[in-house]
């Protein structure tokens, strides 16, 4: 009988996939100089199969049970985690233990510091949790440093890696954060869309209440210099302070500021506010936007040892973005300036439009709500 | 653009790892964190810890060994947590990379290594396993279940024929007519299996469980919708939990618009991830306010699965990618993935599916081409080739 029961099961099993994820710990690691702060997230059920967290056997694993072991938690992990820099240790000290829930169960999250002899250059990490206990176990890995990240995976197979923290080629890092720069602006449309604001006026001026088409180039091109140097010096400044740590404010209320600025801008157009002086305005908010541009840029991750050359690539390439769309918009303008079609429609109607969807995000930024898809 | 593509990877770590919330700190020692299958009374608990003490007395014993991999083994099934796959191996530990290990560890290698996909090494061990004992009923089942999701019916019928001599006729027959059923002879496999299990009452619970599925099935390819369902009743009704029945019921009723059933049936199991993908695409169709939710912890799921490089998911990675997220390339290059690996009636039908959404003919050959010589009888799939086939 107990022969056929196998029998069965082996028919059947074949077919059944597997239902959760196997067992898999998430390993960070950042490395700055001479110290490797890590966090270490295990999934209680594999705690608990090793050591037995379940004290009063209910079949659930309480805080309390998690607490009361926390030492040896630590000490069975942290004794199959080693972490070396040129052959030599560098011992782990754990900080901090909280919880996470993953989307297979909760993990412990070990947060832990370890001290190196000497700055890193090439770290070595052997990894063995669970590897007796379970074959199948992986450890996945990130590593930080110099605002790049790597990724690995320990396995039975692969239990010890080394990785050699190459310092990034200068030049490149630098045209990497340009890029991103750019990139930014091509898809933060709420830059664009303050910028558009700012400038659709420029090729036309108020007289009487009414538009007027401008005689020559010239003065539309000395408008709209002054607009986006205006709008350029003051980001810069206010993205310098606040990468460089010496300013911060709550992003939240910058978003919303951000918003803000877009509508008056937008506005402005319909019923004039600032009159003629719209570089005073592109300054004002700029100093706001350069936040926003700054909260990018800390997303990004930055390199300790190179945050001028990350902060002056991603600046340039913010400009680049920039005046790409001016370079766009400017002679377009120009050439429609006289027509019904600019006047009342781009001008008139674009501004209504940007007026509205900014209000929008408004409204999403200032009560953390989601109305549009961008 | 090494910048974008590390930051891309980290964003995919991120995703993957911190699902929703931030660590934090539990407010009392009496929050539950997390629930574990057995209390440490149950009997399988008790089971479980004794040969864990015997095998730790002395790990070489492989008697012990593959009692203890074996109970692990079988509560794949009952917990669908792949875990033990790991814990039986580690009971195998002595022998795993031995060539020739004791027959017994050597079959329940295979196994062990058929549920991890790799179905050559499974094979190999099997080939060797019957090499010594002709006669051992788990590995020729197992060999005969591994050529038919390879589609090769020739040689899972000899193995399914051997099987007359060394388990009960229904077994034996059940496995003939699941060959029977995908090489053009479906209705009279469909007729003497029917017929099989009806002399059979007294047959244990999961042998009817999986006669039933069996039976399921081949109706549900005969179109014979209302056989189809009476047999997947009585298959729910022995009360046995089984991942791949509940899987194959919610794709009959999904077939038939039937989502509404789908949710009720799964609501509570989404801990599976078969099981959830059925749970999303019933809950899309039904546009409920917990699709969304639902949609994205299953693709966390395949994210963290990615991140570990796992490939046992990519027929279900392929649905998703097709129905949920309107990727048909994504979906067809997974599709074709797990063709290479798995060949059975529901991976053909996802690979052609995506190809007629990614209008790919060409795409979808080998499966227009397995469809041509198994002469299988699946008015689904015979469908989808013609929709396929008049493509422009």
């Amino acid at each position: 009988m107990m022969r056929l029961l196998f029998l069965v099961c082996s028919l059947c099993l074949s077919f059944s996939a597997s239902a959760h994820k196997p067992s898999d710990s998430y390993l960070t690691l950042r490395v700055a100089g001479e110290t490797v702060t890590g966090q270490w997230d295990i999934a209680l059920r594999d705690l608990d199969f090793a050591l037995g967290l379940d004290a009063n056997g209910d079949a659930q694993i309480t805080w309390g049970e998690v607490r009361a072991k926390q030492n040896e938690i630590a000490a069975y992990a942290l004794s199959r985690l080693s972490l070396a820099a040129a052959g030599q240790a560098c011992p782990a000290r754990v900080t901090e233990y909280l919880i996470d829930d993953h989307t297979d169960g909760a993990y412990v999250v070990m947060r832990f510091t370890a001290a190196c002899p000497a700055p890193v250059q090439t770290l070595q990490a052997r990894y063995a949790l669970f590897f007796d206990i379970d074959p199948q176990h992986k450890g996945l890995l990130r590593l930080e440093y110099s605002g790049q990240s790597v990724t690995g995976i320990f396995s039975p197979e692969k239990a010890t890696q080394e990785f050699s923290l190459s310092r990034p080629n200068k030049l490149r890092q630098f045209f990497d954060y340009g890029h991103e720069g750019v990139w930014h602006i091509w898809i933060g449309f709420d830059h664009i869309l303050f910028l558009l604001a700012l400038l659709l006026p420029a090729v036309v001026l108020r007289q009487n209440e009414k538009w007027q088409a401008v005689a020559a180039f010239k003065p539309a091109f000395w408008q709209v210099f002054k607009i986006v140097t205006a709008f350029t010096v003051a980001h810069s400044i206010t993205l310098s302070l606040a990468t460089l740590g010496v300013v911060s404010l709550p992003s939240r209320w910058v978003e919303a500021t951000i918003a803000a600025s877009v509508v008056i801008a937008a506005l402005n157009n319909v019923f004039p506010l600032f009159r003629e002086r719209r570089w005073m305005m592109a300054f004002a908010f700029g100093l706001i936007h350069g936040f926003g541009f700054a909260s990018v840029l800390r997303d990004l991750g930055l390199p300790q040892d190179a945050l001028v050359l990350a902060l002056v690539g991603f600046n340039l390439g913010v400009e680049a973005g920039q005046l790409a769309i001016v370079a766009a918009f400017l002679p377009v303008a120009y050439a429609l300036r006289q027509s019904w079609f600019y006047q009342r429609l781009i001008l008139l109607g674009g501004s209504i439009l940007i007026a509205a969807v900014a209000s929008v995000w408004l409204v999403e930024r200032a009560f953390d709500l989601k109305l549009m898809p961008f | 653009m090494l910048l974008r593509f590390n930051l891309f990877l980290a964003l995919a770590w991120l995703i993957a790892h911190s699902a929703y919330a931030a660590p934090y700190l539990p407010a009392s020692d009496a929050q539950v964190l997390e629930r574990l299958p057995f209390k440490a009374n149950d009997p399988v608990a008790r089971e479980l810890a004794q040969l864990r003490a015997a095998l730790q007395r002395n790990p070489r014993d492989d008697v012990v060994a593959v009692a203890l991999g074996r109970r692990y083994y079988e509560l794949v099934a009952a917990e669908g947590d792949p875990r033990y796959i790991g814990y039986a191996q580690a009971a195998l530990a002595p022998w795993w990379e031995l060539p020739a290990p004791p027959l017994e560890v050597l079959v329940l290698r295979a196994s062990l290594r058929q549920f991890r996909h790799d179905f050559s090494g499974a094979l190999a061990d099997l080939n060797q396993a019957l090499t010594r004992d002709p006669h051992h009923p788990r590995a020729r089942s197992l060999r005969a279940i591994i050529h038919i999701v390879q589609a090769r019916y020739a040689e899972a019928g000899s193995d399914c024929l051997a099987l007359r001599d060394v388990a009960n006729e229904l077994i034996a027959l059940g496995c003939e007519s699941m060959v029977q059923g995908l090489t053009g002879h479906a209705a009279q496999a469909y007729a003497a299996l029917s017929q099989m299990q009806a002399q059979h009452p007294e047959a244990a619970r999961d042998e009817r469980l999986w006669v039933l599925t069996r039976l399921a099935e081949m109706a549900q390819r005969l179109g014979r919708l209302d056989a189809a369902e009476a047999h997947f009743k009585q298959a729910l009704a022995l009360d046995i939990t089984d991942t791949f029945l509940l899987a194959a019921y919610a794709d009959y009723l999904l077939d038939q618009g039937r989502a509404s059933e789908v949710v009720a049936l799964l609501k509570d199991k989404t801990r599976s991830d078969t099981l959830l993908l059925r749970l999303v695409f019933a809950e899309h169709a039904l546009k409920l306010p917990t699709a969304k939710t639902s949609a994205t912890t299953l693709a966390d799921r395949f994210h963290a699965a990615q991140l570990r490089g796992d490939t046992v998911h990519q027929q279900e990675e392929a649905r998703f990618a097709l129905h949920v997220q309107h990727d048909a390339k994504k979906s067809l290059a997974l599709a074709l993935e797990n063709w290479k690996v798995q060949l059975e009636p529901r991976d053909a039908r996802i690979v052609l599916e995506a190809a007629l959404a990614a209008k790919d003919q060409a795409a979808a050959k080998p499966v227009l081409r397995w469809l041509a010589e198994s002469s299988i009888e699946d008015a689904t799939l015979r469908r989808l080739a013609e929709q396929l086939k008049a493509l422009p």
